[in-house]
């Protein structure tokens, strides 16, 4: 427990050196680089926390990206103050996620994922057919665009979401989250209330992932609405948080920036190769690190350490 | 009149969303794995057929004979190199990580496919593809027609070989209760190789029909694995014909949908279906047993 507290400072203390690279670097590549890091550690954080923390494999994540987005994009276009908008996105998305939770959580194993893999769909195509136009900014929004405010954002909620997690993981609602995960029927006989954790869990999960695609509608200058409904946004996140360690605090941390830089560097060394070496890679981690990153790191550390008393 | 020209057109589209959920079925009821890269297993049997077709200038339904038992080779592979290592986990770990495994492999096979047959849609035309079957008012096109026959034939088959094989019956063992199975001297890890190679082949030979009749691109695998899923979750567990008909509710449930709504909203209702059924039975059609 000590450890997440320390991981979770030492995270915090990382992004608030981020909070300087603006005032040294101009190049918007850069900043645009690490803001796609910034959103995917937002993106795998929330994941983590209902598929990590609390076991339930959720498969439709980008159902509940793509309603932030949605509903930012339509209310700020409109002229909502843009903080405004998010959280009116990521209150939709928690209703929304509440009305279905109830309903899915009686779901299990393979059959949650089928299900939410399936809601997911069923919002991507629907989306698709009521908003089929381009969304593009007013060009007097695009004139005034200011990147670094984007940037700032994405700060801010990474920072959230570390914190959301860290909470998470320290307190005794925490505990109950993870003893449904290692066994449902064991918790609930302990006078664990699943559902109702498992609810608090979704809706935490929920307004992350809402508030990032709500930074998404902020950031991108166009693009169709269906597209933050995309399941890659659910497997991005998967990845993510694979990569660096499931159910751990700092593991979709450590994910997302392996991940952003690594997919980077191959995109533009392997152009059209990239993602099958990717995939490959990925399936190697799965099968022989099923820790990721974090476990790697822990192995690296225990044979160090005995190696050093000897 | 239109309607029943739609609906007839959902049956053949039907009968290969069965024959596609029939593999996953297998794999799912067997190895108790979900394998997401099956719709990237069809895609690579569409493109198996269309590969034939274009380099060799084999027939699509000739090369069925060829592609089926590639495609079951392939499976082969892929379990020895990736799903052994999944089934000696208890069931929750198997479903998680199976999960993995098939997101990395479905991302890798469509990359791979973009690579040697670029990211166009493509379709096999054979020289009789044009014709049609006038039944009263209705046009049955003959290509589509004689698919469906061929997913029942390759149904039918399936479930003489898990009826009346050896191993058919030592799969259905091993589906039923692994551990009763192995009690009884039965080679479980054997049983999950050979459901897994049964499954790989038979989406392979659905991937062919599907570049015949309708056609393939390499970002299909996503598409065609909802497809059976939705179809493996409304016919449950157990039954070769029960989920043929499942596919086969499907496509009419589709074409119906697409008649009242509109053709863009064909996709949601199978989903809908889905969630409704998954709900009303939380543990699936599992339960049922």
């Amino acid at each position: 427990m000590h450890a997440e507290r320390r991981w979770a400072a030492l995270i915090l203390l990382a992004l608030a050196g981020l909070a300087l690279v603006p005032l040294a670097v101009r190049r918007d590549d850069t900043l645009n680089l690490i803001f796609l890091i910034l959103l995917s550690v937002t993106l795998a954080q929330s994941w983590n926390i209902i598929a990590g923390y609390a076991g339930q494999v959720n498969l439709g994540h980008a159902a509940f990206f793509g309603l932030g987005a949605l509903v930012t994009r339509t209310l700020w276009i409109g002229g909502t103050p843009v903080l405004v908008a998010m959280l009116a996105g990521a209150f939709v998305a928690m209703v929304f996620a509440l009305a279905i939770g109830v309903a899915a959580f009686r779901l299990r194993g393979a059959y949650f994922a089928i299900g939410t893999l399936a809601l997911g769909e069923i919002l991507r195509i629907t989306t698709g057919n009521i908003f089929s136009e381009i969304s593009t900014l007013p060009a007097a929004t695009i004139a005034a665009y200011r990147l670094t405010l984007r940037y700032y954002l994405g700060l801010g909620l990474a920072a959230l979401a570390v914190v959301v997690g860290a909470t998470l993981a320290t307190s005794r609602l925490g505990l109950g989250i993870t003893a449904i995960r290692e066994d449902e029927d064991a918790a609930e006989a302990s006078g664990v209330n699943a559902l109702g954790l498992k609810l608090t869990a979704l809706a935490a999960a929920t307004v992350l992932a809402a508030l990032a695609g709500g930074l998404f509608a902020y950031y991108h200058i166009s693009y169709y609405p269906q597209h933050p409904f995309s399941p890659h946004w659910t497997f991005d996140a998967l990845l993510i948080t694979n990569i660096g360690g499931v159910g751990t605090l700092h593991g979709p941390v450590l994910g997302a920036v392996f991940y952003v830089l690594l997919k980077e560097y191959l995109a533009n060394r392997w152009v059209d190769l990239h993602l099958l070496i990717f995939g490959v890679f990925f399936i190697v981690i799965v099968l022989l690190l099923p820790g990721g990153l974090v476990e790697a790191g822990e192995r690296v550390r225990r044979l160090l350490r005995s190696r050093l008393r000897r | 009149m239109i309607l029943s020209q739609q609906m007839v057109l959902g049956v053949m589209i039907g009968g290969l969303y069965g024959l596609a959920a029939v593999g996953l079925s297998l794999i799912f009821g067997v190895l108790k794995v979900l394998n997401v890269a099956h719709g990237e297993l069809i895609m690579l049997g569409g493109y198996g057929a269309y590969w034939l077709f274009v380099l060799l200038g084999l027939d699509p339904f000739a090369s069925l004979l060829l592609v089926l038992p590639l495609s079951l080779l392939l499976g082969l592979g892929l379990y020895w190199a990736l799903f052994g290592f999944v089934v000696r986990a208890d069931e929750e770990t198997r479903i998680k990580n199976s999960l993995l495994i098939g997101f990395g492999l479905s991302l890798a096979l469509h990359a791979l496919a973009v690579r040697l047959w670029t990211a166009d849609e493509r379709g096999i035309t054979t020289p009789y593809a044009g014709k049609v079957l006038i039944v009263g008012q209705l046009a049955i096109p003959l290509v589509r027609l004689a698919s469906l026959a061929v997913a029942f034939v390759l149904i039918a088959a399936l479930h003489l070989l898990l009826t009346r094989w050896r191993w058919g019956r030592a799969v259905r063992a091993t589906a039923e209760d692994w551990q009763a199975a192995l009690l009884a001297g039965i080679d479980v890890r054997r049983a999950y190789l050979l459901a897994f190679g049964l499954g790989a082949g038979l989406a392979g030979a659905a991937g062919t029909l599907v570049s015949v009749g309708y056609s393939i691109s390499p970002s299909i695998g996503l598409e065609w694995t909802l497809k059976a899923l939705i179809v493996v979750v409304l016919a449950g567990l157990g039954s070769v014909f029960g989920t043929f008909v499942g596919g086969l509710f499907l496509g009419v449930a589709e074409a119906a949908s697409a008649a009242a709504f509109g053709g863009p909203y064909r996709e949601v209702v199978g989903l809908v279906i889905i969630f409704a059924v998954l709900v009303a039975r939380p543990r699936g059609l599992f339960g049922a047993r």
